[in-house]
């Protein structure tokens, strides 16, 4: 065969046609035949050509101050739309930047697809000017990532990045893009179909399994159905609910499982775990049946492992097989899509209503509400959560960064839709929440975007004031700021004799001046007769707005179980310590 | 105990290092692998040995077989299979041993690749078993230097397994 043959095919053989273009134009052209509206980046030397592309392309860039905002930009845009969110960004820092964002992103399950610049494929690994090995690097973090080492891959390694990010347990997928493969010109024809001959996520569920949990769930006295992030990512809520109703079932979630579930139902037991409540953690404690769809049993969730739901046989539904049996034995097995699984099992379980358990259920409820204490004069933490759900009529897009105002939101903001609640779930990154409601305000312009922050995580993202600024986008800062790394803190005074080691803020900036060197509207709240006046004030301007609403400072997160423990040791079952 | 997992994957550059980083990542130690082509060029084998009861194993299993490159993953351990290492062992031989080490090297039907005045190289082919054996018998005469390959394993039998089974033939 004639070289110049050779050099017309891709990897696999095939002769490609199609449209002859530069490099950089089929980037833009995969981009747009993947439905992309929107790119979150920050150029550099390496993506200099794919920037020149960009220059008069249509689609939209946001450009950020920080590539750890650009990452969590898309992964708040991800999580509120359902779509995956794509990053740009340059060689070496650049890349680098957007560790954090990619490892959060793949914690959660989020689909995000980065694209990456790097040094000319000649130069690679040589320790070139500004030369990461950024395959090698987000290799864990990943889902799957790429080097595309030849121009002519470049449409079907973008086809197989954005099908493997957003199939089968959604995840981050990076694709790194040597500056001179960039520059060369290709037979440009998007790819209809991928070939990915290893990668067939299972998505309907063994219909002997499901026959099998619907007859557990008949015999089930005591059910708890249980919610974890999948059922989000699946667009299963509707199952979920309808299995609830149907089978009378009471029903948990996860913090990232929040919005599965409607909270004001009289089923939902709240969130559970940690800082779960008191009545949905003794629901699973003596639950005779754990129904567990899209969750994955982590320590935040079980605690002690070997004394979580010591009575429950145990149904997993999840639709990654290396989640079931991970850390507990599942009886009943079944790996599938959330919404496939569930729409059977909905069809095949009995209607039923054991009343005696309900009894019990209502009965923990009445006796251990979700409460707080309030000290005169001093705004509590909680309520402003409460009042912003007011205000909000609970239809707002809330993210929280994360420490105690994050478990507060999850405890005190009733969500009844997915996709409203946005929460760093599994790696628990500070500064990610301020970005994530910038890309969230993105995605879903016809709802409000609420970034419920700490005073410390702000600081972390803080420079992306200047992003929301330059885009007028609306979205309300809510600063719970207590002058403390208040989840640290809160540590600190119950496991370490109340020495607070460098968990103190008091030299924070002011906010309201930082806001308005951005040209951003900023508010103080110190009075807890402010409050309200001031959150329906932010309700109703346009554009963004700052909120530094301060807070009691020693307030604490309850209930809690201390790390590894079990219900027996939860503490502040009514809202304080000595109860 | 000791599982052999067999791995196939699709023949591309940085699988070896994801599938071994893989098993590091999530805490399981890799006593030793084999990698090479198959009967279809696009597909290679991994031969795996890890230590881990039968529950950890097949968790470790079940997250090697989400990597993307990964076509296939089958757990040899309970199943009728053949495996094989091969040992290259430099041993020292004289005048006075060297007839000894023949013997030796004669009843584990091994090879003696090379010789020199004072040492021979000799060739070892079988399953873990006999190569420790062989080493036990050498190691009084003097072991000089040993390189050992990892496992490498295949079911018997007749059960079709094509390398290239899922892989779509692309023209
Ligand atoms: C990047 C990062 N660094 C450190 C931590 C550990 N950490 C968890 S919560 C927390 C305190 C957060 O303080 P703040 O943002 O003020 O929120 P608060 O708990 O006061 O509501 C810290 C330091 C983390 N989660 N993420
Ligand atoms: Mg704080």
């Amino acid at each position: 065969m004639a070289a110049v043959d050779l050099a017309q095919q891709d990897e696999r053989g095939r002769r490609p046609s199609g449209r002859r273009m530069k490099a950089t134009q089929a980037f833009i052209e995969s981009l747009l035949a993947e439905g992309v509206e929107v790119i979150f980046g920050y150029p550099g030397g390496a993506v200099l050509p794919i920037y020149d592309a960009l220059y008069d392309a249509k689609i939209r860039h946001v450009l950020v101050r920080h590539e750890q905002g650009a990452a969590h930009m898309a992964d708040g845009y991800a999580r509120a739309t359902g779509k995956p969110g794509v990053v740009l960004a340059t060689s070496g820092p650049g890349a680098t930047n957007l560790v954090t964002g990619l490892a959060t992103a793949w914690m959660d399950s989020i689909p995000l697809v980065a694209f990456t610049g790097n040094v000319a494929r000649s130069a690679i690994g040589t320790d070139a000017f500004q030369e990461a090995d950024i395959t090698g690097i987000t290799l864990p973090i990943t889902k799957h990532n790429f080097l595309v080492r030849r121009a002519e891959d470049l449409p079907r390694v973008i086809k197989e990045a954005f099908h493997i990010a957003t199939t089968g347990r959604p995840g981050p997928v990076l694709v790194d893009l040597p500056k001179d493969v960039t520059t060369e010109e290709i037979n440009f024809s998007y790819p209809e179909t991928v070939d990915l001959p290893g990668y067939r996520p299972t998505i309907k569920g063994h219909v002997k399994q499901i026959l099998e949990a619907a007859r557990a769930i008949a015999a089930a006295k005591r059910p708890v159905l249980y919610i974890g992030g999948g059922v989000i990512a699946s667009g299963a809520h509707k199952e979920v609910l309808a299995l609830a109703e149907k089978a009378s079932l009471p029903t948990t979630f996860t913090l990232m499982g929040i919005g599965g579930f409607p909270g004001d139902h009289p089923l939902s037991l709240g969130m559970l775990g940690m800082h779960g409540t008191v009545y949905a953690n003794y629901a699973v404690n003596e639950c005779d049946l754990l129904i567990a769809v899209g969750a994955r049993f982590d320590d935040r969730v079980t605690g002690d492992l070997r004394r979580f739901a010591p009575h429950a046989k145990v149904i997993h539904i999840d639709i990654d097989p290396a989640e079931i049996g991970k850390n507990v034995q599942a009886d009943i097995p079944i790996v599938g899509d959330a919404k496939a699984v569930l729409s059977v099992l909905v069809e095949k379980v009995r209607e039923k209503r054991e009343q005696e358990w309900l009894d019990t259920i209502e009965a923990w409820k009445r006796e251990y509400p979700l409460t707080y204490e309030e000290k005169p004069g001093v705004i509590a933490p909680q309520r402003v959560i409460q009042e912003i759900y007011e205000v909000t009529r609970g239809e707002a897009i809330c993210t929280a960064d994360v420490g105690q105002h994050q478990m507060w939101l999850a405890q005190y903001y009733i969500f009844r839709e997915p996709r409203r609640h946005i929460s760093s779930g599994g790696l628990g990154s500070m500064g990610f929440g301020f970005p994530a409601a910038i890309g969230a305000a993105l995605g879903r312009p016809d709802l409000q975007v609420w970034s419920i922050t700490g005073d410390g995580g702000f600081q972390m993202t803080a420079q992306e004031l200047a992003t929301v600024r330059k885009y007028n986008l609306p979205v309300k800062i809510a600063i719970i700021n207590n002058g403390y790394l208040g989840m640290v803190r809160q540590w600190q005074e119950l496991l370490y004799q109340r020495r607070y080691s460098h968990s103190d803020l008091h030299d924070n900036p002011d906010f309201v001046k930082l806001a308005e060197a951005y040209g951003i509207p900023g508010f103080r709240c110190t009075r807890p007769e402010e409050l309200r006046p001031l959150l329906e004030k932010a309700a109703a301007m346009d554009g963004p707005v700052l909120l530094d609403i301060h807070v009691d400072q020693e307030a604490n997160v309850f209930p809690m179980i201390p790390a590894g423990q079990s219900v027996a040791e939860m503490i502040g079952k009514k809202g304080r310590l000595g109860t | 105990m000791k599982h052999t997992l067999s791995i196939l994957v699709q023949n591309q550059a940085g699988v070896l290092s994801r599938v071994a980083a893989l098993f590091t990542r999530r805490g399981y130690n890799i006593e030793s692998i084999a990698v090479g082509p198959t009967e279809d060029p696009r597909v290679a084998r991994m031969t795996i040995v890890v230590e881990g009861d039968s529950r950890e194993v097949e968790q470790i299993t079940k997250h090697v077989h989400k990597l993307i490159e990964v076509l296939k993953v089958t757990d040899l351990t309970h199943e009728d299979m053949v495996d094989r290492e091969l040992a290259l062992i430099k041993v020292t031989a004289d005048s006075h041993n060297r007839s000894e080490i023949l013997q030796i090297v004669d009843i584990f039907r091994a090879k003696i690749v090379d010789v020199s005045e004072k040492s021979v190289i000799v060739e070892v082919t079988g399953d873990e078993g006999k190569i420790e054996a062989m080493i036990r018998l050498l190691r009084p005469h003097g072991i000089k230097e040993l390189a050992r390959t990892g496992r490498i394993a295949l079911a018997r039998g007749a059960r079709p397994e094509p390398a290239s089974r899922g892989v779509s033939a692309t023209a």
